[in-house]
């Protein structure tokens, strides 16, 4: 049997001269042990908040339909200029602030479902998110998160399986399974040593409910980190992440991940993204919206590069609560849609292709005359990814309720 | 009251001698709770029918009236009595203010200014950083508590996020003119101050929304061109009757409709409301079954806005929120729907519904108790008002705030910060309010003092006695276990390299503004 040293040794996480080492690392240990080279596979969730303008970031530019509807907002059809699409596949294009994310689809890296969306009517994005969130469309007594639910219960789980960057836990990483919100990795400690235990055994005690389990995954989780916090962070292959906030949340979720410290499911969220006015420049190419994409697709980018082979793991999944009307408004910007574009990023994915159903923009295809049509539901693709990322086949506990099918081929 | 001293009252009002008793009781100031039946509510409500003992009461008082007691509060509303005292804070004119509040915020003067004036303000940071530490200085040193509670609510209600374009140097007046001015009246005239407020027309894109036809008229108003429903949507949604309140996509619209030409004039030179009827639509509208005839003017919006604020929904909508933010996460029914009634028979008297409110079974029982966790606003001042800290700069616990999830005049999206418990309960949440208590009890916040000493002079040798004032309380029998834990582990080499008196007290009121009872309110 290997020493436990020379795991740790070779793992980025140096807990040599503490006094226990937890549960959940000596089962990991002895998993090393039985096969070596299969390691955890990780999903990476992606919440654009505000309703991004899908036809503006995957542009049909295949469709007479698109350029009537959007005098003012239309990206041109690809013509090699910087102001045009990027084909990607005759019919539809990207976003030319979104032209590093290209490289990643030519390498099949970069799967595109169109006109996903929600079964539920609602234009409110609060409630949108809500149900996004909690996988359960419709319905609002729910009060966990789909991503916690597609978790697979283990015991002696790492406390950092699940983790949001972000100060506050979203909905869709609440329920049963730990999950911890980490602000940032630097910032997650009790600076003052002898607060800490203090703090530790107090909360560990209380006997609020509320209060006393986050707590105390709060302190098992900070002795992991600390090994972190020591050691200055580096991104490989000169990758560079923007100073933004998915830029910051992506770099630490890479942190996390090289530390291997058990990480399987990662939250993060980006909001600005609802454009009712001046979604666009002067020229549809530039403005708002352009700036917004090209710090997502930058900050994407930077976290596939920084990830390098480790990709063949890692599975990212973006998505946004609903779309945005086909016709602009009178204002250079859009109102509440309804279908949307997610993006699924990673090694594992069947990318180079535009999934889903095209509904098309003409007035009749149009969801009450004025929105995309919605033919994939968001919980197929998540449905696969739950099954085939993270290894939990129960999808009628992830998506209670949900009838439709659980695969659309999106990954291997 | 007991049931002795009821029947003891009942039988004196049949006497006749109500007069004498309602002011012997108004001399006591004693509060009289409307009673609640219990069976009023799903059983799971029943905490909400068991009152709280009088000890409890003037403490929940603070808790829920105040953003937290400071040393001498509690004696002091025991001296003046409950009732006196919550009618002083629903009265807040009547009620001295601090005197040295005005000086504390004298520096920070760009709050006070007029959008002409703050529009030349540079650079724009100054007016965000003020704003920031004005909320926090009232917050800390106004005698209007309520006020300052209320500000708070009302502004998250018609929330405006600071960064968008100018709503940088409109704000000030917005949450001065619109929303202060308002707290404690009309729910109508609060509406009616966003909607023709410049922040709020900016804000949601009503300034540019135009009816059909106006940009054909006006080609040269490149940003005017069409319909824009953002504001239609979110004052239906979230300003008055909220998500359930029983509208359509159609409403959405012909609200819209009714609202264009509310507009701004230069709003980038800090323009006035503007009504512009060339950007009306004239077109016949119906809005939530009112049929508004065309050829009107600025008078659609004017009836919309009549409709909503008086509309059962919007009561609804309305009293549960203030329940929610000062009673608990689920309020029961009972006291919702009396607070509603209390809304429709008043006309939307928002100091009517406070009064259903604070004088209700509901709120003094032991259900409510303790019930809140507070949100990260609300735990950084309590933590300084125990502490009894003088503030000379605020803008350390501003950045605090941005640490914690909560960065003031910072959320983007007009839902506003959440009243619920569930959504500030995170683990970087948790262990960041611990950090900063035990910052603040340390002396390492700069710009803000406590006076250590103080604590020192407390009744020695229980140590427990700190903890107790800063909680107005006895610590939890685990709160405690860890205090004397921290004590006797204390490195006594470090006790002789810091100030020695220091060390100990700092490290008691640290951890008990970190505790979990500190975290409640």
């Amino acid at each position: 049997m290997p020493s436990r040293r020379i795991f740790l040794k070779s793992s980025a996480l140096a807990m040599v001269g503490i006094g226990s080492v937890p549960t959940w690392l000596s089962r990991a240990l002895y998993a090393q042990q039985s096969v070596p080279s299969e390691r955890k596979r990780i999903l990476i969730a992606i919440f654009q908040r505000g309703a991004v303008d899908g036809l503006n970031v995957v542009i049909p530019h295949g469709e007479p339909a698109y350029y009537a509807l959007r005098p003012s907002l239309a990206i041109s059809r690809p013509n090699g200029t910087e102001a045009s699409a990027i084909d990607l596949d005759g019919h539809f294009g990207l976003h030319p602030a979104l032209r590093r994310l290209k490289p990643l689809w030519d390498k099949n890296q970069l799967a595109i479902v169109e006109a996903v969306g929600s079964p539920d009517p609602t234009r409110s994005h609060f409630d949108a998110q809500d149900y996004m969130e909690s996988g359960t469309p419709g319905f609002k007594a729910t009060c966990d998160g789909w991503l916690n639910r597609a978790i697979p219960i283990e015991e002696h789980a790492s406390p950092l399986r699940a983790v949001s960057l972000s100060p506050n836990l979203p909905r869709a990483l609440r329920g049963k399974n730990e999950a911890l919100a980490i602000g940032s990795i630097g910032d997650f400690q009790i600076k003052d040593g002898e607060a800490s235990s203090a703090f530790e055994s107090m909360y560990a005690t209380s006997t609020d409910a509320v209060l006393n389990g986050t707590a105390r995954e709060a302190f098992q989780a900070v002795k992991i980190v600390q090994s972190i916090q020591k050691t200055p962070y580096t991104p490989a292959h000169d990758s560079q992440y923007p100073n933004g906030r998915l830029g910051q949340s992506l770099q630490q979720t890479a942190r996390l991940i090289k530390a291997d410290v058990g990480l399987e499911v990662a939250f993060t969220d980006v909001g600005g993204w609802d454009t009712h006015a001046n979604e666009v420049g002067p020229q549809p190419h530039t403005g708002r919206l352009a700036n917004l994409l090209r710090e997502f697709g930058d900050s994407l980018v930077a976290f596939c590069q920084d990830m390098g082979d480790r990709m063949a793991d890692i599975t990212i999944v973006t998505m946004s609560e609903f779309g945005r009307t086909a016709r602009e408004n009178g204002n250079r910007g859009t109102d509440h849609g309804h279908a949307n574009v997610m993006f699924v990023l990673g090694g594992s994915v069947r990318g180079g292709r535009v999934l889903g159903q095209w509904p098309g923009l003409y007035p009749e295809q149009l969801y009450e005359g004025r929105d995309l049509n919605v033919t994939t539901d968001f919980r197929t693709v998540l449905s696969e990814l739950a099954v085939k990322q993270m290894g939990n086949r129960e999808v009628k506990t992830i998506f209670p309720g949900f009838a439709g099918p659980k695969l659309c081929g999106l990954l291997v | 009251m007991s049931q002795g001293a009821n029947q003891f009252h009942n039988a004196l009002c049949s006497a006749g001698l109500l007069l004498l008793i309602s002011s012997s009781f108004a001399l006591s100031g004693k509060l009289a709770i409307q009673k609640i039946k219990p069976s009023a509510n799903p059983p799971h409500y029943v905490a909400f029918s068991r009152r709280l003992p009088p000890d409890k009461q003037f403490q929940h008082a603070l808790d829920r009236l105040t953003f937290g007691p400071r040393p001498g509060d509690l004696e002091h509303v025991r001296a003046l009595g409950l009732k006196t005292w919550l009618d002083l804070q629903l009265h807040p004119d009547q009620l001295t203010e601090n005197p040295t509040l005005q000086e504390r915020l004298a520096p920070l003067a760009s709050v006070q200014m007029s959008v002409s004036q703050t529009v030349s303000v540079r650079p724009l940071s100054v007016i965000a950083g003020d704003l920031s530490e004005v909320k926090l200085i009232r917050a800390i040193y106004s005698n209007h508590q309520l006020l300052e509670l209320l500000d708070d609510f009302w502004f998250n209600h018609f929330n405006v996020f600071f960064g968008k374009g100018v709503d940088r140097f409109t704000l000030p007046a917005y949450e001065r003119d619109a929303i202060r001015r308002h707290v404690l009246g009309k729910f109508y005239d609060l509406l009616l101050a966003t909607a023709e407020s410049p922040t709020m027309l900016f804000y949601l894109d009503n300034w540019q929304s135009a009816g059909p036809g106006f940009a054909a008229r006006h080609p040269n108003q490149k940003n005017r061109r069409g319909l824009n429903e953002n504001y239609g949507r979110e004052l239906l949604e979230l300003h008055t009757l909220g998500v359930n309140g029983g509208y359509t996509q159609k409403d959405v619209i012909e609200v819209a409709r009714c609202f264009t030409g509310w507009t701004i004039t230069a709003p980038r030179q800090g323009g006035a409301f503007q009504y512009n009827d060339k950007m009306h639509d004239k077109g016949k509208k119906i809005v939530l079954g009112h049929v508004i005839p065309p050829g009107g003017g600025m008078g659609d919006g004017i009836e919309v806005l009549n409709i909503l604020a008086h509309h059962p929904s919007t009561a609804h909508f309305i009293s549960l929120k203030l329940a929610q933010c000062f009673v608990a996460d689920d309020p029961p029914p009972s006291l919702v729907n009396r607070m509603t009634q209390t809304f429709l028979k008043t006309g939307g008297d928002l100091g009517a519904v406070m009064q259903t409110m604070f004088s209700s079974g509901e709120f003094w029982s032991e259900g409510a108790y303790r019930a809140k966790i507070k949100t990260p606003f609300e735990m950084v001042v309590s933590a300084v008002r125990a502490a009894n800290a003088n503030v000379t700069s605020a803008s350390l616990l501003s950045d605090e705030l941005q640490k914690l999830g909560e960065p003031l005049y910072r959320k983007i999206e007009p839902t506003g910060y959440s009243l619920q418990n569930a959504d500030w309960v995170s683990s970087a949440g948790l262990l960041e309010r611990m950090n900063y208590a035990v910052a603040l009890a340390h002396n390492r916040i700069p710009g803000v003092q406590v006076d250590i000493a103080n604590w020192q002079a407390l009744p020695q040798p229980d140590p427990m006695n700190l903890a107790h004032s800063l909680l107005q309380q006895d610590p939890t029998a685990q709160t405690q276990a860890a205090i004397e834990k921290a004590l006797a582990s204390m490195d006594p080499r470090s006790q002789v390299a810091q100030n020695p008196p220091n060390a100990v007290p700092s490290l008691i009121a640290g951890l008990t503004l970190g505790s979990p009872e500190f975290q409640r309110r």
